[in-house]
């Protein structure tokens, strides 16, 4: 293989394993921004990835099935936010609680409707549809390979810009930004606290349904248990390293997908057993993002 | 037809503290009003009451000729009334302008419209002379910057009566100096302010007229023109006589048991000044000065929570400099401290825990590394008799006891072995006549047994009901020690206002 034909595969594959993350990371700045850091991101998406994958199948539209994802990847939200806030639960215990929730619960419900364990990957589901975006996906080499993807990897894109502009231009985005920061002054000012944790955080366990679906129907067509495989965290590390602030995120999230895809090449190249090269995206993106943060004035502006 | 009238206000708080008994004041529209008291006279209760953060018991507001109902702070600022807490309610990351539409932005579609608040916010900003940039972050403001930002917010709000809670409690004398330009500008603008503050010569020279409050109770309302500041330091710590007490000679050999030389406490407000006293044995040395003039910082300096102090501090001829808490307190020196609750006690735990606080690093209630918990709760168990402590038993939560019995607690803890010289920093302050009664006397068994005692009250009876003399800090330093003969009200009272000039040079 040649050494450029190399670098857009690697380029390709980051953006496509990006993907759950930039979404799940969104969630998890909102969350932070809101000041109600959810730990659950990992189990929001992998109940969107089952519910994906189950009511795709049970519908026969993989699209509903997305629906679906984003639907109960709201409602945990919502029970998340009704015991943390209403019921003042410990935000790790309750995050946690989602975690365990979603991992037990889909293997449960894997075995009690399909009988079986492990994966499920029904033959009449079909994944998403690679989209090509007209005239950018005509660009020689660049074009076939970064715009002509799954629907889910553009929406994971433009999520960042909406984030941003949610939480920094609009009122409710800014009102979420002043709860987090000083929940007293919101609340003196008349700013309906309430509701607006209730908005965060379910705009965030929708995010987290489509990471989910992204999983499940981005490439192929499948649930597999546990399936998530601590992106939830990967994403959560990324929204504190950089400080809350969505493009930072972002970046963040790209190079652990960067990390992951040369993970993957490694493992086809080198003789060394593959889970030490399965470890290095996360050491590796420890290690690059602490020392970025390390730096002083870092944590201001957007 | 006075512009605020407070009628018969009287609160209640849960727990039997009547924090404003049958208040009643007035401020005529353009005014700025000073509200004046210590702390614990009740001026915060009545200021939230305004506010809309209380419910009064009794009593009635009427606000420009009607009967305001104040449920909640959003009634109040539909009232036009505005109040600048003392601790901002303030979000750093936000812009000035983000921070004081917050909860108010003019829409435009989805998203606030940044040009419509910003130039609202600017043309407020000029109006009052207040110079704000409205596009910093909050968080690179000044405080006093921060202070004008909770300002605007309020005239944002169309606030016409301002009340400021103890504004310049966290500003350097330059920011106290513009905050009063600013406050006469709104003022001059048709604004009305009420300015609480328990500092004296603010109240002179920012104030037309000031309501006193001591107890719960308006003691008078003053014009600032007719009298003098230490007639109102009278009117603030009172002159009601209590019973006197029975103060025996004490030990007649009189050493030092404290000496304090050059001590500089650290303070950025208060930097250059030094104090300097002793303390002897068998001696209360009492010492009296309006609150924020360098009490906190002396008593923190003393028992070693100032890294930053320097001088010398003699404790039976050692001297404690660099020396941790732990070794002062081991050598000798007790703190009843001014917030029982916050540094005096850990509430949540039990009266036995806190009891043992003080001696549970040695024996006999720790032998080889190991807590003797039986132990404890029997020394706990003693000392509640002893120092008459009233709760079900010992394992109770120190925060189910009434104040005077919390303040047993911590009496109890600090005279378990006797000291040599013990800091009472308003030891009596909230408690009520019985216990108040209870901590003199221990002061007067403790001068008695040849202790030193430094006492620090904003009480001017008690003070001259206990002290062997009477120190007046102002401003950082010890302006002059009247020997008990010599200390009348009066003397102490002009004192405290900073005016010993003549006498001092004496």
């Amino acid at each position: 293989m040649e050494t450029g034909e190399l670098i857009l595969n690697i380029v390709a594959s980051t953006l496509r394993l990006s993907t759950p993350l930039l979404l799940a990371a969104m969630a998890g700045l909102l969350s932070l921004q809101v000041g109600q850091v959810n730990i659950g991101l990992e189990g929001l998406m992998l109940a969107g990835a089952f519910t994906t994958v189950v009511v795709g199948f049970w519908l026969g539209s993989t699209w509903l099935g997305v629906l679906a994802a984003i639907i109960v990847g709201m409602l945990l939200a919502a029970l998340f936010t009704l015991v943390v806030t209403r019921f003042k639960a410990n935000l790790i215990v309750s995050g946690l609680a989602i975690n365990l929730l979603a991992s037990g619960s889909t293997a449960y419900l894997l075995k009690v409707l399909f009988d079986t364990s492990g994966t499920l990957s029904p033959a009449s589901l079909e994944s998403l549809p690679t989209v090509n975006i007209p005239v950018l996906s005509d660009i020689p080499v660049i074009g076939s390979l970064v715009f002509s993807q799954s629907p889910l990897v553009y929406v994971s894109w433009l999520m960042v810009p909406l984030t941003a502009l949610f939480l920094y231009r609009s009122i409710p985005g800014t009102h979420i930004r002043a709860i987090g920061q000083n929940e007293e002054a919101a609340r003196s000012v008349g700013i309906p606290v309430r509701r607006r944790q209730y908005l965060a955080l379910m705009l965030g366990g929708g995010l987290c349904g489509l990471a989910g679906a992204h999983l499940a129907v981005g490439d192929l067509a499948l649930f597999r248990e546990d399936m998530t495989a601590g992106r939830g965290f990967i994403a959560l590390a990324a929204v504190y390293f950089a400080a809350g602030r969505p493009r930072w995120a972002a970046l963040a999230c790209l190079l652990f997908g960067m990390f992951e895809a040369l993970q993957f090449r490694l493992q086809l190249i080198s003789s060394t057993p593959p889970q030490f090269f399965q470890m290095l995206p996360y050491v590796m993106v420890v290690v690059v993002l602490a020392i970025i943060s390390a730096r002083k004035e870092w944590r201001k502006g957007w | 037809m006075p512009y605020l009238e407070v009628r018969a206000i009287r609160k209640t708080y849960p727990g039997g503290v009547l924090a404003n008994d049958d208040i009643h004041f007035n401020v005529e529209a353009g005014e700025i009003h000073g509200l004046v008291g210590e702390n614990g006279a009740g001026k915060s209760t009545l200021m939230k009451i305004l506010y809309g953060m209380e419910q009064p018991d009794s009593g009635e507001i009427w606000l420009g000729g009607q009967r305001a109902h104040i449920a909640h702070p959003q009634a109040a600022i539909q009232l036009g009334i505005g109040m600048v807490h003392q601790h901002f309610q303030l979000v750093p990351t936000l812009t000035v302008a983000e921070n004081i539409a917050l909860g108010r932005e003019t829409r435009r579609g989805l998203f606030a419209d940044r040009g419509v608040m910003r130039e609202r916010v600017r043309a407020l900003s000029d109006q009052f002379g207040l110079h704000v940039n409205p596009d910093a972050l909050v968080s690179d403001l000044s405080v006093g910057l921060q202070q004008r930002v909770e300002i605007l917010k309020m005239l944002y709000r169309n606030a016409r009566l301002l009340i400021l809670d103890e504004p310049s409690a966290v500003l350097t004398p330059q920011e106290v100096v513009s905050l009063f330009e600013v406050l006469r500008r709104l003022v001059a603008e048709g604004c009305t302010a009420i300015f609480i503050t328990h500092k004296l010569d603010e109240i002179m020279t920012l104030c037309d007229r000031a309501t006193v409050l001591r107890r719960g109770q308006v003691v008078g309302t003053v014009e600032t023109a007719r009298v003098t500041p230490a007639e109102i330091a009278r009117l603030m710590v009172g002159h009601e006589l209590e019973p006197p007490l029975a103060r025996k000679a004490s030990a007649a050999e009189s050493r030092d048991r404290l000496i304090v030389r050059d001590l500089q406490t650290g303070d950025a407000r208060l930097q250059n000044t030094t104090v300097n006293f002793s303390v002897k044995s068998g001696e209360i040395l009492g010492i009296a000065g309006m609150e924020g003039n360098g009490q906190t910082g002396l008593v923190e300096a003393l028992i070693g929570l100032r890294p930053d102090a320097k001088g010398d501090i003699l404790l039976d001829g050692t001297n404690l400099h660099g020396l941790s808490t732990r070794d002062r307190r081991k050598r000798g020196l007790a703190l009843i401290p001014e917030d029982r609750n916050r540094e005096g006690l850990s509430r949540p735990m039990r009266i036995w825990e806190n009891l043992a606080s003080g001696e549970y690093d040695r024996s006999p209630l720790n032998t080889g590394g190991v807590l003797r918990l039986e132990r404890m709760r029997t020394a706990a168990r003693a000392l509640m008799e002893r120092f008459d402590i009233r709760a079900p038993n010992e394992g109770v939560a120190v925060s189910t006891l009434s104040g005077g019995n919390a303040q047993k607690v911590v009496i109890a803890r600090e005279l378990a072995t006797p000291p040599a010289v013990l800091i009472a920093s308003q030891p009596t302050r909230g408690l009520d006549i019985g216990a108040t009664g209870f901590v003199h006397e221990q002061l007067l068994n403790l001068r008695e047994q040849g202790c030193g005692v430094l006492l620090i009250s904003a009480d001017l009876d008690e003070l001259l009901a206990l002290s062997d003399r009477i120190a007046v800090l102002f401003e950082g330093r010890i302006l002059r020690i009247f020997p008990r003969e010599e200390a009348t009200r009066e003397q102490i009272g002009l004192a405290m206002a900073g005016k010993v000039e003549s006498e001092q040079a004496r």
